[in-house]
């Protein structure tokens, strides 16, 4: 047998056809946002009035424009670059309270022992079937009566101070929305940690509080990163939590949704908005690609 | 003093304007109070004398604030809609069934469920279907050309329904005219058929099916991961035990590789089925439930939020419900029943 391997071999190992219909597939899959990457650039009377793909077919004689994204970024109409910094006011903290709050709650579910352990937490774990629509009008008029006993604070008759339509009221219902499926990850991950260890710091004196800082949450990097990545870009794409209680402060979903109610001002406001709204949540997703499969593969998904 | 005050809060919310500085203030301070309130329960925890009574309460300094937030937020809440949806419109009142009658009296609440039917019978299927082709098609390419693959099909996952919505938009646009921008349109157009109007003609649920497609280009990404960390922990000696006793490639795939996923493609096809049964997003940024592609979690929303009827919204967010807990408690048992084998 000769030890080169003949062409065709080579060729089958190579697995053409296999490739040429994942390539088909591709094709399909990224077929749909080229018209969004095609259209940002484009002239209002060009979005308009031809497909997208006809500009890629004369690229050069295409009249490529980047006034949708100064339009959208800076008018005063759609100014997504505060939409930008109210995005990441809610996103950011909307992010490390829940998982801080799941990593005491899974602490204390994997390594104390108190009454009622396994019924609390799966009391927890059920609430993952509570839609967002179940909670709403009732956590509404919650923060309105939240709202009306501060406006009994000496000072605020005005209502300058108040919870509903700012970060925090955003941050309270992602992070209970967080809680079920972080404390559920976090306790699974914490149970494969070695309990001697714990317990050998216990005889030493450290209260549990010093072992979840210094032995448990070192040790949890990797499931904390997986469940921050994943809940990071929840945030940052929801709508409706912000849209419902943070409506003093538009998010970039929300004043995208308002560009593609009134399409008339040309498909490439709709579309450079929508680029600016995807750049974080790609960069994210393709830098923590592996920590992001990781966290899926741990857990399941909302 | 009240003067001052007022010009302190007065101070607040006008920094709170400010988009920049607040939210910077709110990225540093939001985690600070967190730390402090845990690092303050356990100061005030360890000052307790009594060791008995300290061990008793040291859990739910660690629990405690997990359990008033789901209590306050999701428990209370659903508690109180459920209580809502026996009231009448602006909830002054008990009215018993009546909520659920009316809804059932409706011929359009049919069409709603016939739409989640739809939903729930074809996405979990189509979409596990097409994970596991790609899964399986991809798994044999090589490190390389499987990775970039899979992160294509994955990339629909990062974004939001907004986005989703814009790009969708743009793909069914239809023009009664001869000018078609939309991209699918324009290829049915070139290959000499008829322009559709996707996003309006409910002939067969057409419409309904092509907001399907959306969710399935989102989704498929999903399924296709988790299928795959399945796929590639099957034994390789099983499938070429098969290949030795004369198996072809299918026969293989499905005696061999499909018995040994099972589990996944199960707990897949669960998750999935339940964020169909919830879906809404979509349909309220493409077409905001009308021409007939109304389910229950959009109509909720124009329950509440257009005619005003919190009784019948707060009803049909029960029936959601209803529908969704026998497949959470399959699903919870079969953690369980993996947690055993553990």
């Amino acid at each position: 047998m000769s030890p080169k391997k003949s062409f065709l071999t080579r060729l089958r190992d190579w697995r053409v056809g296999t490739t040429l219909v994942m390539l088909v597939v591709v094709a399909v899959w990224l077929m749909p946002t080229a018209g969004l990457l095609v259209t940002a650039f484009r002239t209002k009377t060009a979005s308009v009035e031809s497909g997208w793909w006809t500009a890629l077919a004369d690229p050069f004689h295409t009249v490529w424009s980047i006034d949708a994204f100064k339009s959208v970024l800076f008018s005063e109409q759609w100014n997504l670059a505060d939409a930008f910094m109210n995005t990441l006011g809610i996103a950011v903290p909307a992010t490390i309270l829940p998982i801080t709050f799941a990593a005491f709650a899974a602490y204390g579910f994997t390594f104390l022992n108190f009454k009622f352990k396994e019924a609390w937490f799966g009391l927890i774990i059920a609430l993952m079937i509570v839609p967002l629509q179940a909670v709403i009008v009732a956590v509404l008029q919650m923060f309105g009566a939240v709202d009306a006993w501060l406006m009994t604070i000496p000072g605020n008759e005005y209502g300058d101070l108040k919870l509903s339509g700012n970060y925090p009221a955003g941050w309270i219902v992602h992070a209970a929305f967080a809680m079920p499926l972080a404390v559920y990850i976090l306790r699974n991950y914490m149970m494969t940690l070695p309990s001697a260890l714990i317990e050998a710091a216990r005889i030493d004196g450290a209260s549990h509080f010093q072992i979840f800082w210094r032995l448990i949450i070192p040790m949890s990097v990797p499931a904390l990163a997986s469940f921050a990545i994943f809940q990071f870009l929840w945030v940052w794409n929801d709508y409706f939590i912000a849209y419902l209680f943070v409506g003093d402060k538009p998010v970039m979903t929300y004043q995208i949704l308002s560009m593609l109610g009134q399409h008339g001002e040309g498909w490439q406001i709709v579309m450079a908005g929508s680029l600016i709204s995807v750049l974080v949540p790609l960069t994210v997703f393709f830098s923590l690609q592996r920590y992001f499969v990781r966290g899926l593969t741990a857990g399941s998904v909302k | 003093m009240t003067d001052l005050l007022n010009n302190v809060f007065l101070a607040i919310s006008d920094v709170m304007q400010n988009p920049v500085l607040s939210s910077v203030l709110a990225i540093v301070f939001g985690p600070l109070a967190t730390f402090g309130l845990y690092w303050l329960l356990n100061k005030l925890v360890s000052l307790i004398p009594n060791q008995k009574v300290r061990n008793a309460i040291e859990p739910y300094a660690f629990i405690g604030v997990v359990l008033l937030l789901v209590g306050g937020l999701l428990v209370g809440p659903t508690i109180q809609t459920t209580v809502f949806s026996f009231m009448n419109a602006d909830s002054t009142e008990f009215v018993g069934f009546k909520n659920y009658f009316k809804l059932f009296a409706d011929p359009n609440f049919f069409i709603t469920i016939r739409n989640n039917v739809l939903w729930i019978a074809v996405v979990p299927l189509v979409t596990i279907v097409l994970g596991l082709l790609i899964a399986t098609l991809t798994d044999k390419l090589g490190k390389a050309r499987e990775q970039i693959f899979k992160s294509i099909i994955f990339m629909p996952m990062a974004i939001s329904f907004v986005a989703a919505s814009s790009i969708w938009r743009l793909n069914y646009m239809w023009d009664s005219g001869d000018k078609q921008i939309g991209t699918l349109n324009a290829l049915i157009k070139a290959v000499g058929l008829t322009p559709v109007n996707w996003i309006q003609n409910d002939t067969f649920a057409l419409n309904s099916l092509m907001l399907m497609v959306i969710v399935i280009w989102a989704n498929a990404g999903f399924a296709m991961t988790l299928l795959s960390a399945a796929v590639k922990a099957v034994p390789e000696e099983t499938i070429e035990a098969a290949a030795i006793d004369g198996a072809t490639g299918a026969q293989a795939f499905f005696r061999v590789v499909l018995p040994q996923i099972w589990g996944t493609v199960i707990s897949v096809f669960i998750t999935v089925l339940i964020s169909s049964m919830k879906i809404f997003d979509v349909i309220w940024g493409m077409t905001g439930g009308n021409f007939h592609t109304n389910v229950l979690g959009v109509d909720f929303f124009l329950q509440y939020f257009i005619y005003l009827n919190t009784g019948k919204a707060s009803a049909i967010v029960v029936l959601l419900m209803l529908a969704i807990i026998p497949i959470m408690i399959y699903q919870i048992r079969s953690y369980r029943k993996q947690e055993e084998i553990r």
